[in-house]
């Protein structure tokens, strides 16, 4: 317990790259998720079916192999992200923070894909044939009746691959960035006789975040659960 | 795809017009595709050398055993021990007296809301550090039952929740006590349902494995290591590495999903996706 009071400095800075990288590739993996979604479902066969190899592909491979693609492999085929070196607020943004910014985007945004279109799937077919049936247009049938329905049965799905993303960028920690895990790690490493409280009180931080995320969906699904 | 919700069944003018969307979006994947093999090229990354290793005996082997074997064993021993821990607090959060069920309630809250890795290092520093490859291999290991155990136990909870409640009370008003029911009616028929989703576990423990290279475990992305850091051949070892774990999940999806469509049907009533896991939406079936 001491070594984390001693260090709440550090401690909490490390939390922010967590909190960074979570929030970051959430949004980008939100967003590229749902392009992945949109080629995923539309009617182009070809698309249908490049996407569906590509998105099987990664989410069969280990996020950490993903991660090390672009943290190893990446810059020996010219992908470096060395343009990004700039300082905000003490937290740097630098080459090994982007790339992992980019794994974790790349890897979350495929099961960012997968939750959008069981969303999507789960919406029945006669209300697509009874929103044109009382002359709804196109545009209408989307916007009005299956959008709506669509993006609340994903939510769930969503909720959980974004839990998932919080706890995946520990995985950064063991590729360079110094966020949570690897602080926790080097407290570990210099207190190793308080290793377990160490451990006690990082894992009850990411236990309230993950319960804060969970709790903030529920209310949100509440609100909106389509009548059925 | 006359069946989508999302548009109807094209018509003459509308078929026109995705021919010319399908020869624009190949030519664009396969420029995509072409600018990946060029820039390998150009940065001689396809060079005989840089891919020695893969047709080398040694190293092939080596990465069978050392690295495919490894891990499978590694994921295999985690869900063991995960379906044994998830069975124990399945069925404690089902529990008939009250304070069994909390205890049960907040250790999976608890080992399921904590990242792996902070759990591996944990066992590790506090018990593995001392005990050279084989106290990393069981971190490893004992990291991944806690979390999966955690989660399995609310796919047990959930398989024998979805068992029609008919059946444990005609089990009862035969005289049955709660052990009998439970053991004797209800799992059997729930493990139906379960084997599947655990199967679908088995797909992100055996990926969680990789995640011994924070604690220099051995398995796969070990042996990876040890081959680019002597080769200096990055790009080929994480492709290689990348296309074994792939192969490996692939046959384990097409396991489960055999089973389910075998055994279940289209849809799996275990919605996983409370579970907290990266499966949102694997249970929907519909592969390529």
């Amino acid at each position: 317990m001491d070594a984390v009071l001693e260090n709440s400095d550090a401690v909490l800075k490390a939390f922010g790259y967590t909190g960074l990288l979570f929030v970051i590739s959430g949004v980008a993996s939100l967003l590229l998720g749902t392009v992945l979604a949109a080629l995923r479902v539309g009617p182009i066969a070809v698309l249908r079916r490049a996407v569906a190899i590509y998105v099987t592909l990664i989410r069969n491979t280990p996020l950490l192999v993903v991660l090390l693609f672009f943290r190893i492999a990446g810059p020996k085929v010219g992908l470096r992200f060395d343009f990004i070196d700039v300082v905000i607020a003490g937290y740097s943004f630098n080459n090994i923070f982007t790339a992992c910014l980019v794994g974790l985007t790349v890897y979350t945004s495929t099961f960012v894909c997968e939750a959008i279109r069981s969303g999507i799937n789960a919406v029945p077919l006669g209300q697509a044939e009874a929103a044109r049936a009382i002359g709804l247009t196109f545009n209408g049938t989307m916007s009005q009746v299956i959008l709506p329905q669509a993006f609340r049965a994903s939510l769930p799905p969503l909720t959980s691959v974004q839990i998932a993303l919080l706890k995946n960028t520990t995985v950064a920690g063991a590729v360079g960035v110094f966020e949570a895990f690897a602080r926790m790690r080097s407290l570990t490493n210099d207190y190793t006789t308080q290793a377990f409280m160490i451990f006690v009180v990082f894992a009850l931080i990411f236990v309230v975040l993950v319960e804060l995320l969970s709790a903030a969906s529920y209310a949100v699904e509440r609100r909106w659960r389509a009548a059925r | 795809m006359s069946t989508s919700v999302l548009f109807d069944a094209p018509g003459p003018r509308t078929i026109r017009r995705h021919r010319i969307y399908t020869v624009v979006s190949v030519l664009v994947l396969l420029a995509l595709l072409g600018l990946a093999f060029w820039k390998l090229w150009a940065e001689n990354q396809l060079e005989y050398d840089k891919w020695e290793p893969f047709v080398t005996p040694r190293y092939i082997s080596a990465l069978l055993v050392d690295g495919v074997l490894t891990t499978l064993s590694m994921a295999g021993a985690a869900i063991f021990g995960a379906v044994v821990l998830g069975l124990g607090l399945g069925l404690g959060k089902l529990s008939d007296h009250r304070p069994i069920r909390w205890v049960c309630f907040l250790l999976v809250e608890f080992f399921r809301a904590v990242p792996v890795l902070l759990l591996m290092v944990l066992i590790f520093y506090t018990w593995g550090i001392t005990r050279d490859a084989s106290g990393a291999y069981w971190s490893v290991v004992g990291a991944l039952v806690l979390y999966n155990g955690a989660v399995l136990a609310e796919i047990f909870r959930a398989g024998m929740n979805a068992v029609p409640k008919g059946q444990s009370e005609a089990a009862y008003t035969l005289g049955m006590r709660k052990t009998q029911v439970v053991w004797i009616v209800q799992l059997p028929q729930g493990v139906k349902i379960m084997v599947p989703v655990i199967i679908s576990q088995c797909v992100v423990a055996l990926k969680d494995t990789s995640l011994g290279y924070a604690v220099a475990s051995p398995g796969l992305t070990q042996v990876g290591r040890g081959i680019y850091q002597q080769f200096q051949n990055q790009v080929p070892t994480i492709i290689v590495i990348a296309l074994l774990y792939i192969a490996m999940n692939t046959v384990l999806t097409m396991v489960a999903t055999w089973i389910q469509r075998k055994y279940v049907g289209e849809t799996n009533p275990i919605e996983l996706t409370r579970a907290g896991n990266m499966d949102g939406g694997q249970n929907t079936g519909g592969a390529l």
